[in-house]
């Protein structure tokens, strides 16, 4: 099956415009990507790794210096016209659009550029404003909005022209809970309505990124340092999952050693004898609901529970020796 | 995107167009500045040849030259500048990565700016009209029209190469903008007959569509208009033709180049370079 978006050995260098004024940078170096239609994949890197220049050069917006990229089987470089009708991209931060229109005309304006019908571009513009919550909203000039408001028309901008491949670079910078939660969850409802819908997500949250995301390509330094599922990712940290809980009435602790699936226990009573403290280590996550049924067996009363697992930062500092931010 | 190309351009040359036609509706704000505070300018004019007591059709002149100078402002602040003013608020790369021709949305630029334009200066022009007594004797409205419709088309077109240019020099086009006001207000014959200048120096100026489309109005609207042109109606109009075409080319062209240099370089999405 074509790939939504492919690259081979893409690189890209920026140069100086005189040799005295800076130096050669490379920011992007030998990316090898596919993106599979319907996958919501995300690349995950701190600021400067080369995630937006992967886009621009994805949108047509930058050449790479040499390399190929494709972007629903249409080469970036040569094919423009196919590839622009098939995309749209939406930034974080964006400040697009004219303060003195309103956000249905700033919304219609940009849909104009894609050839849609205005009856069309209507119909849609209400839909994906009642989504966002905007509708009281839509005859309100620009400027008059929220930093939040005026990203989710920014959202609905890019959405509005119902692209194949939509590009996310970094949508939730610098939004409040709310706003940020309503694009994500947005965000995965688009791609599950139709198999055909591809998005491709930079940021660098972390929890954005393992939250949404099919796949995560983690970027430092202009390359791609490792490429999977989350849950494949924390595996390559080699760290296993934590279950710790808090048991009232539990006497006998002898059972719990031959639950298959844990690597180690331990346990710890509290200073009044009450409660009792079991720690154990997860070589198999099926062993949750067995740790669990011998407790209650023993007609203990679980007080708490909590299951820790290793982050998309533990890979990133194990693949990168460094924190993200 | 089923549609003709034609259409789809159609509707992006309507889209860009829009906010300069409702721009002015929201921003009444400009009455004040694009119309009263040029009638100074008329103003000062019109009473040095009062005061030299010259025939009246130069007063004429000068308030028609002072409409156009409407036309020149929107060619250099909001047509040349406007690529790189898009580039700062994030609009650009917006609109290059749209499935739709550049020169639509540059042809959407140079509409919306020409119909808010004429706007203000057939207001200027009526507001002269009235303050200063100008009698205009029109022999051949048809001609008229056609003489503006290539001057502007002409001018537009000229105006659209500039915006390619000016995104190129980045924050140097301030000092284009600002060198190239009062020199062509000058060289143009915005407030009296370009002829006067003589002849090498009125064709040089003729590169700016307005001196010829200047000339060939003040000719055609004033009856002693002919004994001060500089060249005959219809010679100006087929200049201004041939200008039409160069220019529009010349705006094709320099869009591509644009649009190459900055992707190859990186320039055209980051705001900083």
């Amino acid at each position: 099956m074509q790939h939504a978006v492919e690259t081979q050995s893409l690189t890209r260098v920026f140069r100086p415009k005189k040799k005295k004024e800076g130096k050669v940078v490379t920011a992007l170096d030998s990316v090898d990507l596919r993106i599979d239609r319907g996958e919501l994949f995300g690349i995950l890197g701190p600021n400067g790794a080369g995630k937006t220049t992967i886009l621009k050069i994805l949108s047509t917006l930058l050449l790479p210096t040499s390399g190929k990229a494709y972007v629903a089987g249409f080469d970036v470089a040569k094919d423009l016209l196919e590839v622009r009708k098939r995309i749209n991209m939406v930034s974080g931060g964006e400040i697009s659009g004219y303060g003195l229109l309103t956000v249905r005309e700033n919304l219609w304006m940009f849909s104009q550029f894609y050839g849609l019908k205005s009856k069309e571009a209507h119909r849609r513009i209400d839909v994906l404003l009642d989504r966002f919550g905007l509708r009281d909203k839509d005859k309100e000039k620009v400027r008059t909005l929220s930093t939040g408001q005026r990203q989710k028309m920014n959202v609905i901008r890019g959405f509005v022209t119902n692209p194949e491949i939509i590009f996310l670079d970094e949508p939730t910078l610098g939004l409040d809970v709310n706003a940020a939660r309503t694009v994500r969850e947005f965000v995965v409802d688009w791609i599950r309505e139709d198999p055909n819908r591809t998005i491709l997500l930079t940021t660098h949250y972390m929890m954005e990124a393992d939250e949404l995301c099919d796949r995560i390509a983690i970027i430092d330094d202009g390359k791609i340092l490792a490429c999977d599922t989350p849950h494949n990712l924390k595996k390559l940290v080699g760290m296993n999952s934590t279950l710790t809980l808090s048991v009232g009435g539990l006497n006998d602790i002898n059972d719990f050693g031959s639950i298959p699936g844990i690597g180690n226990f331990s346990s710890t009573k509290d200073a009044e004898g009450n409660a009792t403290s079991l720690r154990f280590i997860l070589e198999d996550e099926s062993a949750v609901s067995d740790i669990v049924s011998t407790v209650l067996g023993k007609g203990s009363k679980i007080l708490s529970l909590q299951k820790t697992e290793p982050t998309l930062e533990d890979v990133f500092i194990k693949l990168v020796g460094r924190g993200l931010e | 995107m089923s549609e003709s190309p034609l259409k789809s351009n159609l509707r992006a040359i309507r889209g860009r167009a829009y906010p300069r036609l409702i721009g002015s509706t929201r921003e009444p704000s400009w009455f004040f500045f694009d119309v009263v505070l040029p009638l100074f300018t008329i103003a000062g004019y019109a009473y040095v040849y009062r005061f030299l007591e010259a025939d009246a059709e130069f007063i004429g002149y000068v308030v028609l030259g002072g409409a156009m100078t409407a036309f020149w402002l929107n060619i250099l602040w909001s047509m040349a500048s406007q690529l790189y003013w898009e580039k700062e608020i994030g609009n650009l790369s917006l609109y290059l990565m749209a499935p739709t021709s550049r020169m639509s949305i540059l042809a959407g630029m140079a509409v919306g700016g020409l119909v808010e334009t004429t706007i203000q200066a057939t207001a200027t022009v009526v507001v002269g009209v009235i303050a200063f007594d100008v009698i205009f004797s029109l022999g051949s409205p048809v001609t008229l029209i056609v003489v503006f419709a290539v001057t502007m088309i002409a001018l537009y077109g000229m105006g659209m190469m500039f915006a390619s240019l000016y995104l190129l020099l980045g924050r140097e086009a301030y000092h284009l903008s600002s060198l190239m006001m009062e020199p062509v207000y000058f060289a143009t014959g915005f407030y009296f007959p370009v002829r006067s200048l003589g002849f090498w120096a009125a064709a040089g100026a003729s590169i700016i569509p307005i001196t010829l489309g200047l000339d060939a109005m003040r000719q055609l609207i004033f009856p002693v208009g002919a004994d001060d042109a500089f060249l005959s109606v219809n010679t100006e109009i087929a200049v201004l033709c041939v200008l039409c075409v160069v220019f529009m080319v010349l705006a094709r062209y320099a869009l591509r180049y644009m649009e190459h240099l900055g992707k190859t370089t990186g320039r055209l999405t980051l705001r900083w370079q």
